[in-house]
């Protein structure tokens, strides 16, 4: 069963279209990865994924609802697909705790003490107990970003989107977030990861997208699209990713 | 010098009765001026076109005229429109008005200082537009907005003397008809002079207080 459903999305900034014509789903449990060159359109097309971008063609339905700013299924769908970004976006008056129990109390409404448990145990989960009073400016970029997916864990969602997870962290610490992302693809977690980490894209994946110009080039399951790829942009982004 | 020592004391207590229509009048067009600059401010980020558009023509209004004209109007127009107003009411009002569209420019600057990231954030765990500005933007807007906030308010303290030029007898009034009754010029004017530093210090200690507060926990 599908969870996320794009059909030919369309997307433009202005009179520039940046996404033609995009078509694909993802099934519960679920990993996969997108990768292309910078400005090939993956990360806006993550964004439509939970209305924090319009599109102008097409339809996306997470669980059968369809993805549109404008209605108010919005806000059900956001609270059933987190998303983790780039650059963390923690809420920096609120403690690492206060981070992740945040949305189950004030959007879901869920009883404090228990949403606060919760959040403990998952913070324990991205290995990072002993820093749940701590503020995060506090927090090393790697340590942020756990907090980050502790918080879109904390929502319980069918899904979670990965903006470009580690990009924006120091070499050192982009090992300890994706390996939170790894026990997470290991417990069943439906994930669509936006990244440059192609280690982590062959390793984790169940199915690799490559985006290049606003187009889905090519798709299938890491070794084939990663080993053995088809099309000739596919092969010229690899071999120019592989060199650095 | 010691002339000042020895006559001073005795004018303080009519001075005083101008600190206290001073600070009334000072604190209460704050507050007004507080409550409107925010319902601009709101209005202005609300990202809806005609309320953003109606709040923009008021501050660009209410900012190009003098609050001096603006008291005059609502203590000498407003009667002929069946609308009348005691002085100090009338000064709470005009100047509360006069100083809104500052304010509405401070909490302004300090929501839009704001990482645009923090609103994604929260938008992804599905708040809506009003439990965004609560939890997550008016709390961080605020650290920002506090300092240019404290000097407003030392500028209305200072301006709140406008209200003379409508009867009320604050402390700018109160000195000058004692000083045009008496003739001792220097020593009354000094020490209105020294009254309205005296209430405008604690402002400043205050602010430059928080600003270092702010800077250490940034």
């Amino acid at each position: 069963m599908s969870i996320i459903e794009l059909k030919n999305i369309r997307k433009s900034f202005g009179t520039i279209e940046v996404i033609h014509d995009i078509s694909f789903s993802v099934k519960k449990g679920e990993v996969v990865c997108i990768i292309g060159p910078s400005g090939s359109g993956k990360s806006t097309l993550l964004r439509c994924i939970n209305g924090l971008e319009t599109y102008q063609g097409g339809e996306i339905r997470v669980h059968g609802d369809r993805v549109d700013t404008a209605s108010r299924t919005i806000r059900r769908i956001r609270t059933r697909v987190a998303m983790v970004f780039q650059r963390f976006n923690l809420f920096p008056h609120m403690t690492a705790l206060e981070n992740v129990a945040e949305g189950p109390i004030y959007v879901k409404k869920e009883p404090r003490e228990k949403a606060l448990e919760h959040a403990r145990e998952l913070l324990t989960r991205v290995g990072l107990a002993a820093k749940a009073d701590s503020y995060p400016p506090q927090l090393s970029g790697g340590q942020q970003q756990r907090v980050a997916i502790a918080r879109a864990l904390g929502m319980q969602p069918d899904a979670i989107l990965f903006d470009e997870p580690t990009s924006a962290l120091d070499p050192e610490l982009v090992g300890e977030v994706l390996s939170v992302m790894r026990s997470l693809a290991a417990e069943g977690m439906t994930m669509v990861v936006v990244t440059h980490e192609m280690g982590f894209a062959r390793e984790v994946a169940d199915r690799v997208l490559f985006l290049d110009g606003g187009v889905l080039v090519e798709q299938g399951p890491p070794e084939e699209v990663l080993s053995r790829p088809q099309n000739p942009r596919t092969q010229d982004f690899l071999r120019r990713v592989l060199e650095a | 010098m010691s002339q000042f020592f020895e006559q001073a004391p005795g004018y303080l207590p009519i001075l005083m009765q101008g600190v206290y229509l001073t600070l009334l009048v000072t604190i209460g067009a704050f507050v007004l001026a507080t409550v409107l600059g925010l319902v601009w401010a709101s209005m202005r980020v609300s990202g809806i076109a005609p309320l953003a558009w109606t709040a923009s023509t008021i501050i660009i209004i209410v900012r190009g005229i003098p609050g001096m004209v603006i008291l005059f109007y609502i203590y000498f127009v407003m009667p002929d429109l069946g609308l009348s107003l005691t002085a100090v009411q009338a000064a709470i009002i005009g100047l509360g008005i006069a100083y809104s569209p500052y304010m509405a420019e401070v909490f302004r600057s300090g929501i839009e200082a704001i990482d645009r990231g923090q609103t994604e954030a929260a938008l992804s765990i599905g708040m809506g537009w009003g439990m965004l500005m609560r939890r997550i933007i008016l709390p961080q807007a605020i650290r920002v907005a506090l300092p240019p906030y404290g000097s407003t308010m030392i500028m209305l303290l200072k301006d709140s003397s406008l209200a003379s030029t409508i009867t009320v007898a604050e402390l700018s009034l109160q000195g000058k008809l004692l000083a045009s009754s008496t003739f001792e010029n220097t020593i009354i004017f000094t020490l209105v002079a020294l009254i309205y530093l005296a209430m405008s210090l604690p402002l400043t200690a205050f602010n430059s207080w928080l600003e270092r507060r702010l800077g250490k926990s940034r």
